[in-house]
């Protein structure tokens, strides 16, 4: 197996042609550029199966891949930030017409005012979008994630979102196990062809209706994101099978032990993963637990992790936060805790506008901790003890 | 002339009786006209507009072929999207083409319009202009005319710019093939359907289609405001290829003043003669320049040297 040095945004082109996409359309933007520009590379050459389609925005990208995928076209398109919430009402549209399409969106900073840091409100302003949606830790997780993205897809006709912090990932180089096309083509089946799109049988695709056909429609639409968990797992079997990894729901280390519990996603989960090892000789027992699929949040996998004797306290750090409510992982984690035999703390520690979270911080926002009341709406904020 | 423009037609239809558009709609019989001419070869996209209602609400509808509705902004990427997917998918034949409404193509569809017509999608983008948003009400859009009435322009504060000139736009961006029609010239308007059908590439269709229920206008009189818009030169008969060849397709043989064509419309009630004249003025203007990029004489140059001289 070829093992390559590559970015999160190389990664993610390679797992676009490894994919057979059909149809690319994208919009280019900071931190996602050279994404498309890799893509852009590779079709100019003629080293990529699909057609490339620059756009004039990301309003015209979804567009574009919502009606490519109605006539039956495997899709794609990557953005971030501002271009994330330009889509918005597309991103709509695609689950409510059940297009699977899969989307890259590079964590941004959300303006006002401009930034590069890599905070995640703007994909987690989508969450209730109906996408599904993976928070990736590294580079080798980006790849395999996407490859894996097309088939969840494809399979639950839910349109699916991956993630990565920006700059983190999306520029830092890793060695990366490429996979052969063989194994892609063997655990991708070719995209289910539409056969909406035959004038000569006439239909009416989302013409308007009301309640009594819209709500059994929108009651199925959950229905089917609560089936994603048990899609995902299953699929991985086969994806471990293939290609020798094998990625959890959420993945945890050194829970059954633990005493606090930091709770985080995407690459900051990396950096607290190497200080649990620094940490081993500490006072207290530390564990992790990394949310990676977040759409639909997991409740059965994570419940029982935390519902454990022992476990005191549960730190979340978000690099987000929804103004007048915290970080929103942990408005999510409460929510789910809500009626469960978890009784512990829960404490929030805000790296919101993309503060750089270092072994130093975390011991600073893991000793603010200890001496917090734990009042709920106590947030430590990662900038104040730089 | 008019004769050969009023051609002549299959008799098999694809727009159901039934339908929910209002008495004596234009925008129903604009699309009759089209769907004899692209029966099921083409399937059609239709974003937020009259056409969103008159194609049928769950579980009816009113259109022989394959509908697909799609957000207000966003028809021509839709549009291309739908073509560009049926190629991936090994469908090269079917065409796509896309019903939109003035506010979805002079409004909130021009950036998509404009990025669509630049990248020549392969597509037919027909404008239906009723020249204001009439399917939530009669509020203002680019496309209403100068001094007519809108619940968002009500008297005295009516519209106060004229309307947009998106055919202007549609040749400065060099698409292949953009046409006006109307309904009172079915001939013409289905050999421009034909003609958009027969080309590759961005085709764009503008076609002025009378709304009795916002206009104000008796439901019998649609098809007579059509034609009197043409005979006015207010919505000349014309296309272009590539942005650089014209051709007007029918020329007025008698001067008829802009007047025969606004005083039967209530949204035009408030206009003053000095408005009227500008108006004139404007249609003299804009017929010059029309005829001097086909190539033809005008006719009635004295009207435009009249308002040149200051001559009401």
């Amino acid at each position: 197996m070829e093992r390559k040095l590559m970015n999160g945004n190389q990664a993610a082109a390679l797992a676009v042609k490894f994919s057979r996409v059909q149809v690319v359309c994208a919009y280019p933007i900071t931190p996602q550029t050279s994404l498309v520009e890799n893509i852009a590379e590779m079709w100019a050459r003629g080293n990529f199966p699909g057609e490339y389609v620059s756009v004039e925005s990301e309003y015209s990208a979804m567009s574009y891949l919502i009606g490519a995928s109605y006539a039956g076209a495997r899709t794609f398109t990557a953005t971030s930030c501002q271009g994330l919430a330009y889509m918005h009402e597309l991103l709509h549209w695609a689950a409510g017409a059940r297009l699977p399409i899969v989307l890259v969106n590079v964590n941004r900073a959300m303006g006002a005012p401009w930034s590069l840091e890599p905070d995640q409100l703007d994909s987690l302003s989508q969450r209730d979008t109906g996408w599904i949606q993976f928070y990736c830790a590294d580079v080798q997780e980006i790849m395999d994630t996407l490859i894996f993205s097309f088939r969840l897809a494809e399979q639950t006709r839910i349109p699916c979102m991956v993630v990565y912090d920006g700059f983190v990932l999306s520029h830092t180089y890793e060695v990366v196990e490429l996979p052969i096309q063989e194994q892609v083509d063997a655990f991708l089946p070719s995209p289910p062809c539409s056969a909406a799109f035959n004038p000569a049988r006439p239909q009416t695709i989302q013409a308007v209706t009301d309640s009594r056909y819209l709500s059994p429609v929108l009651r199925e639409r959950h229905l089917s994101m609560l089936k994603v968990p048990g899609a995902v797992k299953e699929i991985d079997l086969e994806f471990q099978e293939i290609f020798g990894r094998s990625y959890p729901l959420a993945e945890a280390t050194g829970l059954e032990e633990a005493e606090t519990v930091i709770v985080t996603a995407g690459s900051l989960a990396q950096t607290v993963k190497s200080f649990l090892y620094s940490f081993k000789n500490g006072k207290e027992k530390l564990g992790l637990l990394r949310l990676r699929l977040f759409r639909p949040l997991p409740g059965d996998e994570i419940v029982p992790l935390l519902c454990r004797q022992g476990l005191r306290r549960i730190v979340v750090i978000d690099r987000n936060v929804s103004a007048g409510t915290g970080g929103i992982f942990a408005q999510e984690l409460r929510a789910l805790l809500q009626g469960t035999s978890y009784r512990g703390e829960i404490y929030e520690l805000n790296l919101a506008g993309g503060v750089d979270l270092t072994p130093e911080l975390l011991n600073k926002g893991l000793q603010a901790v200890s001496l917090n009341s734990g009042d709920r709406g106590n947030i430590i904020w990662g900038v104040d003890l730089k | 002339m008019i004769n050969t423009l009023m051609g002549s037609f299959s008799q098999e239809e694809f727009l159901l009786s039934g339908h929910n558009a209002c008495p004596g709609c234009g925008p129903a019989i604009a699309v009759r006209h089209i769907m004899k001419v692209t029966a099921s070869r083409a399937v059609i996209v239709i974003p937020a507009s009259c056409w969103s209602i008159i194609s049928g609400v769950v579980p009816l509808r009113a259109l022989e072929t394959v509908v697909m509705h799609c957000p207000f902004p966003s028809a021509a990427a839709t549009g291309g999207g739908i073509k560009k997917g049926l190629e991936a998918v090994g469908d090269p034949h079917t065409q796509v083409l896309v019903l939109a409404g003035d506010g979805g193509t002079f409004d909130i569809g021009l950036q998509g319009l404009s990025g669509a017509a630049e990248r020549n999608e392969d597509i037919i983008f027909v404008c239906y202009d009723n020249e204001a948003y009439m399917n939530t009400g009669m509020q203002k859009s680019s496309a209403s005319p100068y001094g007519s009435y809108s619940t968002t322009t009500p008297a005295p504060k009516v519209k106060g710019n004229p309307k947009k000139d998106i055919m202007k736009i549609m040749a400065a961006h060099q698409v292949p093939y953009a046409a006006t029609a109307t309904i009172a010239f079915p001939g013409d308007l289905s050999s421009k359907v034909e003609r958009a059908l027969e080309r590759k590439g961005f085709r764009f269709l503008h076609i002025l289609t009378p709304c009795p229920q916002g206009w104000g206008s008796p439901i019998d009189k649609t098809v007579e405001l059509s034609r009197l818009a043409v005979l006015t030169r207010l919505f000349p008969l014309w296309e272009v290829e590539g942005g650089v060849n014209y051709r007007i397709n029918f020329l007025p043989e008698e001067y008829l003043p802009v007047n025969e064509y606004l005083k039967s419309q209530k949204r035009f009630s408030s206009l003053e003669q000095s408005q009227v004249d500008f108006i004139q003025e404007n249609v003299e203007r804009q017929w010059e320049e029309l005829c001097h990029k086909a190539g033809v004489a005008n006719r009635f140059s004295a009207a435009l040297a009249g308002h040149k001289n200051g001559r009401k």
